[in-house]
C-alpha cells in the first residue's frame, strides 16, 4: 500500500515538475499584471489585447508567418515523404535498411546541428536567406517524420494489391492513385499533422535560416522580445493558445495511431 | 506467320535472381479452355512461372506468347489475363461492388453495363446480395469468391490462380474446388492453377505440370501422372508410393525386394537398374498362403478413415506400405501380392554420382571445390580433366559440418524400402546423391566425406570442337 502511494506520488511529482512552468504561464495569462508572478485579479484583457492588433502588429505578422510556413512545409514534406516511403518500401532488403537508417539520421540529429549545417549550405551557395530558406529548411527536417508515419501503413498493406490493380488493367500511375494512395492516406494525414506541429514549434533551425531581412516567426519573435527586456505580457495568452493547439494536435495523432493499431 | 492453336506458349523460359536459377528452360503449351495445374513443392518456381505469365516479373531468357501474340515484355495491365492471388488481395478501401467493378471502370465501360456484369459475376460465385458489404467483414472463403468474381468479370482469355485455396480450411477448400471446376466448365476460359496440394491438382485438372527445382518433371493428365510417373520425384510427390530399387531382367520381368516379378513394362534392355513404384492401394494383403509373392510381419497399422495404412516388413528386410479396408494388427504374419499391371517401372535417372574434376597429383583429385585423396589418380597426369564417379552408398554424411571435407543441406528424401536416397545440395550448388540407412531431415546441414578407395576416375571425353 505504502509502495503504491510512493509510486503514485513520485509520478505526480515528476509531472508537476515537468508541467509547472507551462501551468504558471497559463494561470498568469488570465491576469493583467505586467510582471509575471503578480496576480492582480482574473481578467481576459491580455487575450483581447493580443487580438486587438495595433501595437502588436509585428506579433500578429509573426503568427501569420509561422502558420504559413508550417502549412507549406507540412504540405510539401507530406508529398515528398510519402513518395520517399513508397520508394523505400519497394527497395530490396539490404538497400531498404540503408535508406531507413539514412532517413532516421535527421530525426536523431540535434536541431542545432541541422540549423547550422543548413545555414552553411545556404551561405556557401550564396542563397539569400529569408522566407524561402526557412520553408526549405522546415521541409528538410519534417519529411523524415512523414516517411516514418507512412511506412507502417505500407508494411501493413497486402503486397499483392498493387499487382492486383495492374492485373485488372490499371497503369502503374493509376494503381498508385487508386489503390496505394487510399491505403496510405491515414499515415499521410498523421504525417502532415506531425510535420505541422514540428514546424510551428521549431526555433533552432529557424533562427539559423531566417536571415536578417526582418522576417520573424513566433519562436524568433519571442526570443528577440525576451532579449529586449522582459516578455511582453501578451505572450502569456499566446503561449497558452499554442500549447493547447499543439496538445490537441498531439492527442489527435495519438488517437489516430491507436485506431490504426486496433485495425 | 503460323497461327498457333495454343492460348499460352512458354518457350525456353529461364529466370534468374542473382546467381540463383529459379526457372530453368521451361517449355509449356496450354490449349484454349484447358484447366492446367502447375504442381510442385514450395520453392520449385511454380509461382514465378505464373508471375511471368501475368507480367509481374520479366523473363531472363525465352519468350512467352498469349493467343499467338508475343508478350514477353508487355506490362501486366496490357495482358489479356487476370489473376486470383493466394491472399485475395482485395482493395480494403472499396466495398464488394467497387472491388469487382474496378477493372471495368478502368476500361470506361458504361455504368449500367458494369452493374449488369458485376451482378452476373456475383451470381457466378454465389455471392448475390453482398454488393455493398465491406470486404474486411467477409470470411476468407467469401473474400476469395469476391477475388474470383473481380477477375472473371473482365472476361480474360486466361485466368491465373496462385494457390487460391491455400488459406482456407479443409471443408471450405473441398467446396471451393468443386465450384471452381463448375466455373471453369461454365466460363469456358483457360485456367492456370498453381498449387502444392497434389490432391487438389488431381481433382481439378485436365493437365498437370509437375515442377521441381525450376524444371518441369512431367506434363500429363492426372491419370498419367498418377499411374505412370516418369521418375521417383513425381512418384513420391503424387500420392503415397513404395519406391524400390530394382533390376529389369528382361522385358516383362523385373526383380526387386529379393524376388522376381512379372510386369508389363518392356524396352528397358536386359539387367538394367531401375526404380520400381507400387501404389499402396495396389498391394494385396492376406494371411500367409501359397499365392503370396512376399511374406512379412506387420509393423504398424493406422486407421485413416476409409482405409487402414499398414506397414509390412518383408522377410528380406524391405518395408512396404499397404492400404486395405481390413485391419491387420502389428505383429501379424501376412502375405503380399502385386499384380503385374500394378508394377510400374521407371528408368533410373542415374546410377552413381558423376562430377567433373581435375587431377592434382598422383594421389589427389579436385572436384566439388575440394581436394580429395584418391589412389585412382595414379594413372592420370596432373592437371588432366577427368570424370569422377562415386557410388551413392560410398558418400558418408556427418552430423557436424566440420567433420566432412565439404558441407551441404539435405534437400530431398526418398525412402526406398530398406534405405533412404537423399539429395544433398553442396555449398557449391551441386547435387550429391546419397544412399544411407540413417534418418535425416529435410534441411539438415551435414558434413560430407568420401572414402578415397571409392572414388573412380575416367578420362573426360572431350567434345570435338
Amino acid at each position: 500500500m505504502i509502495k503504491k502511494i510512493f509510486a503514485k506520488g513520485y509520478l505526480w511529482l515528476l509531472l508537476a515538475l515537468l508541467y509547472s512552468p507551462i501551468l504558471i504561464i497559463m494561470i498568469f495569462s488570465f491576469t493583467e499584471a505586467k510582471v509575471l508572478g503578480n496576480w492582480t485579479g482574473f481578467s481576459f484583457k491580455l487575450y483581447s489585447s493580443l487580438f486587438a492588433g495595433g501595437m502588436h502588429h509585428s506579433l500578429i505578422d509573426a503568427i501569420i508567418n509561422t502558420f504559413v510556413i508550417a502549412f507549406i512545409a507540412a504540405s510539401v514534406s507530406t508529398i515528398l515523404g510519402s513518395i520517399a516511403a513508397v520508394g523505400i518500401y519497394n527497395l530490396r532488403s539490404p538497400m531498404r535498411g540503408v535508406m531507413n537508417f539514412t532517413n532516421s539520421i535527421p530525426i536523431m540529429n540535434p536541431d542545432i546541428i541541422t540549423g547550422v549545417s543548413l545555414f552553411l549550405l545556404f551561405v556557401s551557395f550564396g542563397v539569400s536567406q529569408g522566407f524561402t530558406t526557412v520553408v526549405l529548411a522546415h521541409i528538410a527536417f519534417c519529411a523524415p517524420y512523414v516517411v516514418l508515419s507512412v511506412m507502417p501503413r505500407l508494411k501493413k498493406m497486402n503486397p499483392n494489391i498493387y499487382e492486383a490493380a495492374l492485373d485488372l488493367g490499371a497503369t502503374p500511375f493509376q494503381a498508385l492513385r487508386k489503390v496505394i494512395l487510399p491505403e496510405i492516406l491515414p499515415g499521410m494525414i498523421s504525417g502532415f499533422i506531425l510535420a505541422f506541429t514540428l514546424s510551428i514549434d521549431d526555433f533552432a533551425v529557424t533562427i539559423f535560416t531566417i536571415g536578417n531581412e526582418g522576417l520573424e516567426t513566433l519562436s524568433t519573435y519571442i526570443y528577440a522580445d525576451a532579449r529586449k527586456g522582459g516578455l511582453t505580457p501578451e505572450l502569456r495568452p499566446l503561449s497558452t493558445i499554442i500549447f493547447v493547439t499543439v496538445l490537441v494536435l498531439l492527442i489527435v495523432i495519438n488517437k489516430r495511431a491507436e485506431k490504426q493499431k486496433k485495425e | 506467320m503460323q497461327q498457333s492453336s495454343y492460348i499460352i506458349e512458354v518457350h525456353n523460359v529461364s529466370k534468374h535472381f542473382g546467381d540463383k536459377t529459379v526457372l530453368d528452360n521451361i517449355n509449356l503449351n496450354v490449349k484454349k479452355g484447358e484447366f492446367v495445374t502447375i504442381l510442385g513443392p514450395s520453392g520449385c518456381g511454380k509461382t514465378t512461372l505464373l508471375r511471368l505469365i501475368a507480367g509481374f516479373q520479366t523473363t531472363s531468357e525465352g519468350e512467352i506468347r498469349i493467343a499467338g501474340k508475343e508478350i514477353t515484355q508487355t506490362p501486366p495491365h496490357l495482358r489479356p489475363v487476370n489473376t486470383v492471388f493466394q491472399k485475395y488481395a482485395l482493395f480494403p478501401h472499396l466495398n464488394v461492388y467497387d472491388n469487382i467493378a474496378f477493372g471495368l471502370k478502368l476500361k470506361k465501360v458504361a455504368a449500367p453495363v458494369i452493374e449488369k456484369k458485376v451482378k452476373a459475376a456475383l451470381k457466378m460465385v454465389g455471392m448475390t446480395d453482398y454488393e455493398y458489404r465491406d470486404v474486411d467483414s467477409l470470411s476468407g472463403g467469401q473474400q476469395q469468391r469476391v477475388a474470383i468474381a473481380r477477375a472473371i468479370v473482365n472476361e480474360p482469355e486466361v485466368l491465373l490462380l496462385d494457390e487460391p485455396l491455400a488459406a482456407l480450411d479443409l471443408k471450405m477448400r473441398k467446396d471451393m474446388q468443386m465450384e471452381l471446376k463448375e466455373m471453369h466448365q461454365k466460363l469456358g476460359i483457360t485456367f492456370i492453377y498453381v498449387t502444392h496440394d497434389q490432391e487438389e491438382a488431381l481433382t481439378l485438372s485436365d493437365t498437370i505440370v509437375v515442377m521441381s527445382e525450376g524444371k518441369i518433371q512431367q506434363i500429363g493428365t492426372p491419370m498419367d501422372i498418377y499411374n505412370e510417373p516418369i521418375n521417383s520425384f513425381v512418384a513420391d510427390f503424387i500420392g503415397e508410393s513404395n519406391i524400390l530399387n530394382g533390376i529389369m531382367i528382361h522385358d516383362k520381368k523385373v526383380s526387386f525386394a529379393g524376388h522376381e516379378f512379372e510386369c508389363v513394362d518392356k524396352g528397358f534392355g536386359e539387367n538394367v537398374e531401375v526404380d520400381v513404384v507400387i501404389r499402396p492401394e495396389d498391394v494385396y494383403i492376406f494371411d500367409p498362403s501359397d499365392v503370396a509373392q512376399l511374406t512379412g510381419v506387420v509393423t504398424s497399422c493406422i486407421f485413416k478413415g476409409v482405409h487402414y495404412e499398414i506397414v509390412v516388413q518383408t522377410s528380406e528386410g524391405y518395408e512396404i506400405m499397404v492400404q486395405d479396408y481390413h485391419c491387420f494388427e502389428a505383429g501379424r504374419n501376412v502375405g503380399l501380392l502385386v499384380k503385374p499391371f500394378d508394377i510400374h517401372v521407371m528408368k533410373k535417372e542415374r546410377s552413381c554420382n558423376t562430377f567433373e574434376g581435375k587431377v592434382i597429383d598422383d594421389s589427389h583429385v579436385e572436384f566439388l571445390g575440394c581436394s580429395f585423396e584418391a589412389p585412382a589418380a595414379a594413372g592420370f597426369e596432373s592437371g588432366e580433366k577427368v570424370v569422377v564417379e562415386v557410388d551413392f552408398k560410398d558418400i558418408i554424411l556427418q552430423d557436424n559440418e566440420e567433420d566432412g571435407e565439404l558441407s551441404g543441406d539435405v534437400n530431398f528424401i526418398l525412402y526406398k524400402g530398406d534405405h533412404y536416397h537423399l539429395t544433398v545440395v553442396s555449398d557449391w550448388g551441386v547435387d550429391i546423391f546419397v544412399d544411407t540407412n540413417d534418418v535425416w531431415d529435410n534441411g539438415d546441414c551435414v558434413g560430407i566425406s568420401i572414402l578415397p578407395e571409392s572414388i573412380r576416375l575416367k578420362k573426360l571425353q572431350e567434345d570435338a570442337e
